[in-house]
């Protein structure tokens, strides 16, 4: 096995970003993710690549959009505030079909906020979060590990498909320091034949854009996409099982809010209480088939959230609400204690009895 | 014998402007440009949002549709991919470059970005039927101005060239027009001199260009080429306004 580093969350996203092949990072500083953009500020000019600050937000995801229409690999980070001002580039990548990497280390809002841990971002990055119909791969770490691992397999997901992936991550995770494997194994090439490099004269120009004034065209564009959609469903959904053989409560929690959780499970264990939890990997797409099997053996949900209750609707749906969901939260930069989880789980076991 | 060749950076579709718009004559001097230069295979040209947003079916070259106003920061993107082999230009109006990506445009500039930057200035909103621009010149009807544009109540038109040429910045600024065939010879030099710099990797150039919109300013398409002399050319003088190589 390869040997651990010790490392920052956000420092982890952005080595794995290098080592996916990424070397074009445009960014604009805010907390809590700027030792993303440090790190590329150091390392980008060693290995050839380019790390540029942007004026804002608005031109660093053009700069992106610009980038990856030349079907290189690029990426941009951000908090909360900074990605509301890219939901417009974020648009018009869908639109023209662009992959690239796009992380959001949510802090707690609306407006300017805090600087403290969110999850508050849930229903723009997994709705899409610009105007029109289009989706993100949402991938949510709950791990440094993780921040480093789903980073890697953004990149191809994103080329994959020709879509944007997300790292929908938070304060906590961005600041966390845990031993990380940095193997990540052979990056995978994609078809770039849509990219603009130049026709050298060989071939007819390549055009990206987003502007279809046929409506006829514009609704098959959009069939096209979601028909690409439907497949990221069907093999790209990833999520953890806790405990779920012979579960009776299920939690479902993602990032920090997951870890807290965990503990919470390890400790209502003890107690004789029959609970266990889904971990969403993948918030878009989500664990849609998982939660609706676990729905059949288990009688309560309980939906542990750093926000006033986002994803506690996808649980719903998925489960086509036919069992309670309970919903464990706190918000504006609070997490939800292990107490507050077992006092939560303790509260539904007795609704069961 | 031929003596009007369609420049063959330009595709051979018809374009879509009004009757006596000079978008069209821009288009040609930006190919004749690409063609003259031998660069249309390593060109990428960003197209905006405004009446020249199909640009991108007009040019041979490899083509990029960006956002309203954000085509500077496209356009780095594109250059900062292959900075050796990519010769990249922007074709934006005046309310894409010098209101909604007035940010984009003024720092694109003064990091001496190394792109050519097509300005065209018709003192209008033309594609979404003739609102007041941030060019729009005092006492101009517009849709949104329809008792004249009032400096004292929204202000004065933005002199791009001026302002730009305060910064250390860009390499080269200068204002023409497309009105008369002398002004079109003038026109077409900076064009290709905004590509040249490019290629010889001095940077930022950027060429404002005054240009008409009959249908929006209400005129016919002659009155409208002689507006550009009696009333937009004394407030928006020709002239280069930055060329830091011939300094
Ligand atoms: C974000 C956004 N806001 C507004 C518009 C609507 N819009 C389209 S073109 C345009 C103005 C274009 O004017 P200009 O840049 O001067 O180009 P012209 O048509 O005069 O050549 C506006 C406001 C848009 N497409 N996107
Ligand atoms: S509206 Fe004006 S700028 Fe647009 S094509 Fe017509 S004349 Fe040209
Ligand atoms: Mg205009």
């Amino acid at each position: 096995m390869a040997e651990k580093v010790l490392m920052k969350g956000n420092e982890a996203i952005a080595e794995a970003a290098i080592l996916a092949g990424c070397r074009h990072y445009f960014g604009y500083p805010i907390t809590p993710q700027t030792e993303i953009a440090a790190y590329m500020a150091k390392r980008m000019p060693k290995i050839g690549g380019c790390f540029l600050q942007a004026e804002s937000e608005v031109a660093a995801i053009n700069m992106v959009y610009g980038l990856a229409s030349t079907g290189k690999r690029v990426m941009t980070s951000s908090s909360s505030p900074g990605i509301s001002l890219k939901a417009e580039g974020l648009s018009y990548m869908a639109g023209s079909d662009l992959p690239a990497l796009v992380v959001n280390v949510q802090r707690g809002g609306p407006g300017l906020g805090g600087i403290q841990p969110s999850q508050s971002d849930y229903f723009q990055a997994t709705r899409g979060g610009g105007h029109g119909d289009y989706h993100m791969i949402v991938l949510a770490p709950a791990s440094v590990q993780e921040m480093a691992s789903l980073t890697f397999k953004g990149f191809d997901l994103a080329e994959k498909y020709r879509v944007t992936s997300m790292i929908l991550a938070d304060g906590t995770m961005g600041q966390m320091m845990e031993p990380v494997e940095l193997e990540m194994g052979e990056v995978n090439e994609h078809d770039k034949s849509w990219a603009v490099t130049g026709t050298k004269m060989a071939r007819k120009h390549n055009i990206i854009n987003s502007l279809s004034l046929n409506s006829e065209q514009l609704e098959q564009q959009n069939f096209e996409r979601f028909e690409r959609y439907k497949k990221i469903e069907e093999n790209e959904v990833m999520y953890e099982e806790f405990m779920m053989d012979d579960a009776e409560i299920c939690v479902v929690a993602f990032g920090i809010a997951s870890r807290v959780s965990k503990n919470a499970i390890m400790e209502a264990r003890a107690k004789g209480i029959k609970v266990g939890m889904i971990r969403p990997i993948t918030l878009w797409p989500f664990p849609k088939k998982a939660l609706e099997t676990a729905a059949e053996k288990c009688k309560a949900f309980i939906s542990v959230e750093l926000s006033m209750g986002q994803m506690i609707e996808d649980v719903e749906l998925a489960i086509r609400c036919k069992r309670p969901v309970t919903l464990c939260n706190r918000v504006g930069g609070m997490i939800p204690s292990s107490e507050q989880v077992l006092a939560t789980i303790e509260q539904v076991q007795g609704g069961l009895e | 014998m031929i003596v009007f060749e369609k420049p063959k950076a330009l595709a051979d579709v018809p374009f879509h402007y009004c009757p006596g718009c000079t978008h069209g004559i821009i288009h040609r001097l930006v190919a004749e440009a690409i063609d003259e230069l031998g660069i249309e295979g390593q060109t990428i040209g960003v197209a905006p949002v405004g009446c020249s947003v199909f640009a991108y079916n007009y040019f041979n070259c490899d083509m990029v549709e960006a956002a309203h106003g954000r085509a500077p920061a496209v356009a780095t993107g594109l250059k900062r991919s292959d900075p050796e082999n990519h010769i990249v230009f922007t074709y934006q109006g005046d309310g894409d470059l010098a209101s909604i990506g007035m940010a984009e445009t003024v720092h694109a500039a003064t990091r001496n970005e190394n792109i050519t930057i097509i300005f065209v200035n018709n003192a209008i909103y033309g594609m979404t039927g003739g609102q007041m621009a941030p060019t729009s010149l005092p006492g101009q009807v517009t849709q949104t101005s329809p008792y004249g544009r009032d400096p004292k109540h929204c202000g004065y038109p933005v002199k791009v060239c001026e302002m730009l040429s305060q910064l250390e910045g860009p390499e080269y600024l200068e204002r023409v027009a497309v009105n008369n065939i002398k002004n079109i010879r003038a026109a077409k030099k900076a064009i290709k001199k905004a590509f040249e710099n490019q290629i010889q990797g001095k940077g930022f150039s950027l060429v404002e260009v005054l240009s008409s919109c009959p249908t929006n300013w209400g005129m016919t398409p002659q009155k409208a080429l002689e507006w550009i002399d009696e009333a937009m050319i004394p407030y928006y003088p020709l002239g280069v306004y930055k060329d830091r190589s011939a300094e």
